[in-house]
């Protein structure tokens, strides 16, 4: 690696830093007080249980739920559509639109108050097309793409708002395992080539463990560990805060978690 | 590793954008250059059908004779003329401005409410209009005001208040589309109802003129009712064009809407406000013309696309064409008395609408 992408990928200020975000629905308090820091470059996960506030959080970053605390960009200004984009768990895809509309849409924070887009707009759109592979696909109507395309256009439309922040809400939970992977590596390359910082809500250990450079471990609201995959992805952390025993193996260098074995009931008969 | 191909910088080649981008961008001419030729047609036959014929050629010469330095002579009698500028085409250009009106603010209005079934008198506009012109006509209401006649005056009055009504109600609920929906449900029920019992309250002649009102009607004297809507049109129209790339953006939903970067609310406050005045408008001058605002959208975007960057400006066209041409048979079908246009609204765009659906069907399935 040459020194001028050392020093593209890995400035030494943070990307965006969350400081007590707290996040109340009616009486009951879903994140509390968490505080987090992402660095230029770096790939942070979130994981945690269903319902520990990992959407809620990155939903309280990108301002669309209210929320206390300050969340602040690198050069210490509130974050806007411009700078952070956010790839949404469940998109809307639009009946009748088109996968170049829908990217179109990404450079909305971009316009006037014409809200026309120029040249340098349809531009950024045929690129990000083009990046992404998607350039055969650009006429079709989102509603009849497949979950693992649809999940592409979604982060196009994300690339085309040109934000240094990626925010991504369990990306590939509704993907087979080979497009999880293609989902992954597509973001993992784009944050390397980009020099974007990328964070994001995962489902699957073994994968936040593979792509991350550093996990927040979330439950209930509350920060319960962070630090590098290794040092968070133990089998007894997870197990307590997952409720259920989980095991954490080492596969020619990479975590895997798995379910612990079941015990099985086998009959004499299969055995022998 | 590959290098970089973040495209901030190098955009000297400016049109190697992807064609579906190119076509994602804008309006497409062809359809803008067919709708302008159908327009031009039906405004022609508009003005040359009718109880005393004019010659083609004579309407042409007499349009153009109003160009300076063309040298045209107009080749029409007095007559003629007279019957062109103070009749024909008062009415041709009143029945385009509300059809277009009505189109664009329904086009709007299906945008901003994200709903098939959403037309301009949604918020209860047609009865806030209907009920307001009621009173003027049934009871001898004088509102009239300068240039203002007294039942258009009520008519965009009521209406006004029937849309603030319901915005006003649904503000408490958290203005969203569907709550905005249902307060405007619960106006147009109330203002039906209330128009309703003032209409039993008349005598027989007086109702039957109320009634006549309702169904729409596009009886012009001279320019005056053009000039009253205009304005409206114009700043309204232009408020609704600018803000045709927020309703595209306004489909994702209003959370990603936000995240996109755009103030859902704003938006849509905006887009209802400048659809409403501009209904109101055009109601006041023609009463209530049905099926329009609710079809001509949708014809668009069957045809040609589902991007209201497309449909709004063409809605507009399309709205203006399909008045005037339906207003062509209110006139001449049972002449020398009038159909009232509104009805023959719907008795037209319904088939045609079916005919459409059923068309998109059949090419998609």
């Amino acid at each position: 690696m040459s020194p001028t992408r050392l020093m593209k990928t890995r400035p030494s200020a943070p990307a965006l830093s969350c400081q007590d975000i707290r996040v109340s629905f009616r009486d009951h308090e879903v994140v509390c007080g968490v505080d987090l820091e992402l660095g230029a470059g770096d790939w942070l996960g979130i994981i945690g249980p269903n319902g520990a506030g990992k959407s809620t959080l990155l939903r309280s970053i990108v301002g669309l739920t209210d929320h206390l605390g300050t969340v602040s960009l690198g050069d210490g200004g509130v974050p806007r559509a411009a700078d952070v984009a956010l790839v949404p768990q469940f998109p809307v895809l639009p009946k009748g639109m088109t996968v170049a509309e829908y990217v179109l849409l990404g450079r909305t924070a971009h316009l006037g108050w014409l809200a026309r887009e120029s040249q340098v707009d349809r531009q950024i759109v045929s690129s990000v097309l083009h990046r992404l592979d998607l350039s055969a696909f650009a006429d079709r109507f989102v509603s009849t793409l497949s979950g693992g395309e649809a999940q592409q256009v979604v982060v196009a439309r994300a690339l085309a708002q040109q934000c240094p922040v990626l925010l991504l809400d369990e990306p590939t939970s509704a993907l087979d395992v080979g497009h999880q992977v293609s989902v992954l590596e597509l973001v993992d390359d784009l944050r390397r080539s980009e020099g974007l910082s990328v964070l994001a809500a995962m489902h699957d250990l073994s994968a936040a463990g593979r792509f991350a450079d550093r996990l927040i471990l979330i439950d209930h609201g509350r920060i319960v560990a962070q630090g590098s995959p290794e040092a968070v992805l133990q089998s007894d952390l997870l197990s307590a805060v997952y409720g259920t025993p989980l095991t954490v193996q080492s596969i020619d260098g990479e975590l895997v978690v798995l379910p612990a074995p079941r015990r099985r009931v086998h009959s004499q008969k299969e055995i022998s | 590793m590959a290098e970089a191909s973040y495209p901030t910088t190098a955009l000297t080649d400016s049109d190697s954008a992807h064609p579906a981008v190119r076509r994602a961008f804008g309006l497409s001419v062809t359809a803008t250059l067919i709708g302008l030729v159908i327009l031009f047609a039906v405004g022609l036959l508009s003005a040359t059908s009718g109880a005393a014929g004019l010659p083609v050629k004579g309407v042409f010469a007499s349009l153009f004779g109003w160009i300076p330095l063309l040298g045209v002579e107009s080749t029409l009698s007095a007559t003629q003329e007279s019957i062109l500028f103070e009749i024909r085409l008062p009415r041709l250009v009143l029945g385009m401005l509300v059809g277009g009106s009505l189109g664009v603010a329904g086009a709007a209005y299906q945008g901003v409410f994200r709903n098939p079934l959403a037309d301009p008198y949604l918020l209860g506009v047609s009865a806030g209009a209907g009920f307001g012109a009621v009173l003027a006509l049934g009871f001898g209401l004088d509102l009239g005001w300068g240039p203002f006649d007294t039942v258009p005056a009520a008519a965009f009055i009521g209406a006004l208040v029937a849309v603030l009504a319901s915005m006003a109600i649904a503000r408490g609920g958290g203005a969203s589309p569907a709550t905005l929906l249902l307060g405007g449900v619960a106006m147009a029920a109330l203002f039906s109802a209330a128009q309703t019992y003032a209409i039993q309250q008349l005598d027989e002649n007086r109702a039957r003129e109320v009634l006549s009102w309702l169904f729409g009607q596009l009886n012009t004297t001279g320019w005056k009712q053009i000039w009253l809507l205009l304005p409206y049109a114009a700043v309204c129209g232009a408020v609704l064009f600018v803000h045709r790339r927020h309703l595209d953006v306004l489909r994702v939903g209003d959370d990603e809407a936000r995240s996109l970067g755009l103030d859902p609310v704003r938006s849509r406050l905006t887009v209802i406000v400048a659809a409403s005045l501009l209904t109101a408008a055009a109601v006041s001058v023609s009463g209530l013309i049905a099926f329009v605002g609710l079809v001509v959208p949708h014809i668009v975007r069957l045809l040609i696309s589902h991007s209201y960057r497309v449909i709004v400006p063409l809605s507009a066209l399309v709205g203006a064409a399909f008045l005037a041409f339906v207003d062509i048979g209110a006139r001449t079908l049972l002449a020398p008395s009038e159909l009232p246009v509104g009805i023959l609204t719907a008795f037209v765009g319904a088939p045609f609408f079916g005919l459409v659906l059923w068309r998109d069907r059949w090419s998609t399935t």
